[in-house]
């Protein structure tokens, strides 16, 4: 009689411009599934972590930025594809985490997986949908684009393992932000599934950056990091989100507080990482 | 004639007799009262606030100092607008309240422009043919969109905000209150306007344009006072969304007050605008819009180009034009239809712009200001130039909000994007070049709101403007300026 195969067990790290290292502390946390079983022993991102990250995604934005629409949305469709391809390991990660059925984990993760390709389409038609050419009176050629705000912080939901997390990280890269998200404290196991998917899709280094750990802790370091151009409150509330809203306002960050709109259809959370560009250039011969 | 009348250019010395515009035309009163709920207070019941004419430091008039009280009335007035009356009214009958305060503005230009002229220091060529027929403008503009927010882009069925809390600085007084309310309602949202404490009489003859235009009893109201009326406002709790234009450090302050409510904001802040001159620029158009850029309103604008940055080859003919061109510009009465430099407008605004020019000075940049003669009542400041400023000056980094421009040179566009970029904030830019795809090139890497390419403080109903990083957020005017005041 053989023996049980006994699993490989995978670390789970940090994802920190393309690379995966744990956490420069050393530290790391035990989270467990929705009825108390072991999961994972998963890296706890510091405050160094942070700015290693924030250093990542501002070093990347410009080239990511300048990347053609085009190719940004493949990029994007690429990322469907590989989660499509691991489908039945997210609903596994899904499940465990929230405590829910494989069945309804199922309906979650193909959610997701849709919601990457309905950004993957956006990137080459928020120019037009957003911009504008004005009419103004006078012999200009006046135009508005949006471009994007640059560095975008996420403190990912807490209880939407994936699906929230995939709909916070990719509407600001998919206008050309770069992001360093902060993955739901007690359940981050699939947002570290979907960094691993992304260096597999082609998204260059320091595009998406994906830290574990205490949330309270690294969302304090990022409201108040001076380099970080906007921030997404999706993961906390009360006291805590007051604070951080108010600790933004040190360098006027972009602060979405509530972004989950009242339908999926809308544009909001696209609105909220761009700014609109105007130029004027003078007509004549 | 006094020494102001003379100018010296190429051709000699150019005398300017004045053509002065009668400042009678205004027709201010002694004092105003507040305007809430449709009408206007006692001014006799107010603590009163004193407002100057900066050209000569003389008294025009005094108006109210908004109380926590006064506010919390004007707020509850526009919520009971809102919800009564403007709120559920047809845009197609909105829309022609706007146009009837557009047509109002119109029919009482002149008496508007010297009102602002006095309150505020500028030209009167500039009130007459800039501040005034935009303010019309943007109610003309928004009017329009009153009765279709469903093809705004926004989605079917935008809905209003509620009540707009809305604090305007001094530099533009009845421009900046249209872009505040034009949209807001248009958008379907009442408003409680506070107008800078400096300049608050525009406004008020706007709101006797209300009254003349048959706006509902409290869709519109505006409170008078110093920064404490403003702080009341921001801190009411019936304000459903603040709209602040003014410096970065209030801005950063309200966006804190406000960051543990619901209430939304959008902030149009400070600026340090990079004006880009390449070698190749038309040189006599590219001299009148950097002087245009910095000089234009006394320099008392967010988006002016006060960092110039011009390519090496070219650097010494520019300022030497730049110098000669300084030299030329007529400061003084601003009723005077001649004058391009008018008053600085306020005695702190005055010492700020001193205090940063010695600044200027002690850190080793070369001064040039002009000789003209000031006046020597009221608030003056020659305009000046300073050349040879490292980025890391105070001059080249801080708004100075006044008619100093810093010269600062460049080889190549990528060194100027950088430097241009070398800024917390991120407002406006100018590019001067012939080559039109450098000049896309390049205004695609700026990180701004509003980019001039041969041309510079433009202004359009239909273009939106705003800032980004510490500019503030959102955007006033186009399509895009709906978004502030619709719950979308």
């Amino acid at each position: 009689m053989s023996e049980d195969r006994l699993d490989v067990r995978k670390t789970y790290k940090l994802l920190i411009n393309g690379a995966f290292p744990r956490s420069e502390s050393g530290r790391s946390y035990e989270v467990v599934g929705a009825s108390g079983e072991f999961l994972a022993n998963v890296a706890q991102g510091s405050r160094k972590d942070l700015r290693d990250a924030v250093v990542a995604a501002r070093g990347a934005q410009a080239k990511w930025w300048a990347a053609t629409p085009y190719n940004r949305g493949q990029v994007i469709y690429r990322l469907a594809e590989m989660a499509e391809s691991r489908r039945d390991e997210l609903c596994e990660h899904v499940a465990l985490a929230e405590g829910i059925k494989m069945k309804a984990a199922r309906s979650s993760v193909e959610r997701a997986v849709d919601r990457i390709v309905w950004y993957a389409g956006w990137t080459d038609k928020v120019a037009q949908v957003m911009g504008s050419a004005n009419p103004v009176a006078g012999a200009f050629f006046n135009f508005s684009v949006p471009v994007p705000s640059g560095v975008v912080a996420v403190l990912a939901d807490q209880s939407s393992s994936l699906e929230a997390f995939v709909d916070a990280v990719l509407a600001p890269i998919c206008v050309g932000n770069t992001v360093v998200a902060v993955a739901s404290e007690r359940r981050p196991t699939p947002a570290v599934l979907v960094g691993e998917m992304s260096a597999t899709s082609d998204f260059p280094g320091g595009v998406l950056n994906i830290v574990t750990g205490r949330t309270e802790e690294l969302a304090t370091t990022l409201a108040s990091h001076e380099d970080v151009d906007a921030i997404d409150l999706g993961g906390v509330d009360g006291a805590l989100a007051d604070s951080l809203a108010q600790s933004a306002s040190g360098s006027i960050k972009r602060v979405l507080r509530n972004g989950d709109p009242s339908s999926t259809n809308s544009t909001r959370r696209l609105r909220a990482f761009v700014e609109i560009s105007t130029v004027w250039h003078t007509i004549g011969q | 004639m006094t020494d102001q009348g003379l100018v010296s250019s190429q051709l000699g010395s150019l005398h300017y007799e004045p053509a002065l515009e009668s400042s009678s035309l205004a027709r201010l009163k002694p004092s105003y009262g507040l305007f809430i709920d449709g009408s206007f207070s006692d001014p006799g019941q107010h603590e009163n606030l004193v407002t100057l004419n900066p050209a000569t430091g003389e008294t025009l008039a005094t108006v109210a100092q908004g109380s926590v009280d006064d506010v919390d009335r004007a707020v509850k007035a526009a919520r009971r607008a809102y919800e009564n009356v403007w709120g559920k009214m047809s845009g197609a009958q909105r829309s022609k309240y706007l146009f009837r305060i557009a047509r109002i503005i119109q029919e009482r230009a002149r008496e508007l422009a010297v009102v602002e002229t006095l309150d505020n220091g500028k030209p009167i060529r500039e009130s007459r043919d800039i501040d005034i027929p935009l303010a019309a403008a943007y109610f003309f503009y928004y009017a329009g969109w009153a009765d279709k927010l469903e093809h705004a882009g926004f989605g079917p069925d935008p809905q209003p905000v509620g009540v707009a809390g809305q604090i305007i600085p001094w530099n533009f007084p009845l421009l900046m209150a249209a872009w505040k309310l034009a949209p807001a309602l248009a958008a379907g949202n009442t408003c409680v306007l506070k107008p800078a404490e400096t300049t608050p009489l525009s406004a008020l003859i706007l709101a006797e344009i209300l009254q003349q235009a048959g706006l509902p009893e409290g869709v519109v109201n505006i409170v008078t006072g110093d920064g404490s009326t403003g702080s009341a406002l921001v801190e009411h709790p019936g304000v459903d969304k603040i709209a602040f234009t003014g410096s970065t450090d209030v801005g950063r302050l309200i966006q804190q007050r406000v960051a543990s409510t619901p209430k939304r904001l959008t902030l149009e802040l400070g600026g340090k605008g990079a004006n880009i001159v390449f070698e190749d620029a038309p040189i006599d158009e590219m001299i009148e819009g950097i002087i245009d850029g910095i000089f234009f309103n006394q320099g008392h604008v967010c988006c002016a180009g006060s960092r110039l940055l011009v390519q090496e080859s070219v650097a010494e003919e520019v300022l030497r034009r730049l110098v000669r061109r300084v030299e030329q510009l007529r400061v003084g009465d601003p009723l005077d239809k001649n004058t391009d430099v008018g008053a600085i407008n306020s005695a702190e605004q005055l010492s700020r712009i001193e205090e940063l020019v010695a600044v200027g000075e002690g850190e080793g940049a070369t001064r040039y200001s002009s000789s003209c003669a000031l006046p020597s009542k009221g608030f003056w400041f020659a305009p000046t130039v300073f050349s040879n400023v490292a980025q890391s000056h105070r001059i080249a980094r801080d708004e100075i909000f006044g008619p100093v421009l810093s010269v600062l040179t460049f080889r190549t566009p990528e060194e100027v994007v950088a430097k241009a970029n070398n800024t917390k904030y991120g407002l406006a830019c100018g590019v001067w070049s012939e080559k039109g795809s450098r000049t896309l090139w390049v205004a695609e890497r700026l990180r701004a709101g509003v980019i001039w390419a041969n041309t510079y403080n433009r202004f359009d109903p239909t273009s939106p403007f705003g800032g980004m990083r510490e500019s503030g957020f959102g955007r006033e005017g186009g399509r895009h300026g709906l978004e502030a005041y619709l719950n979308v």
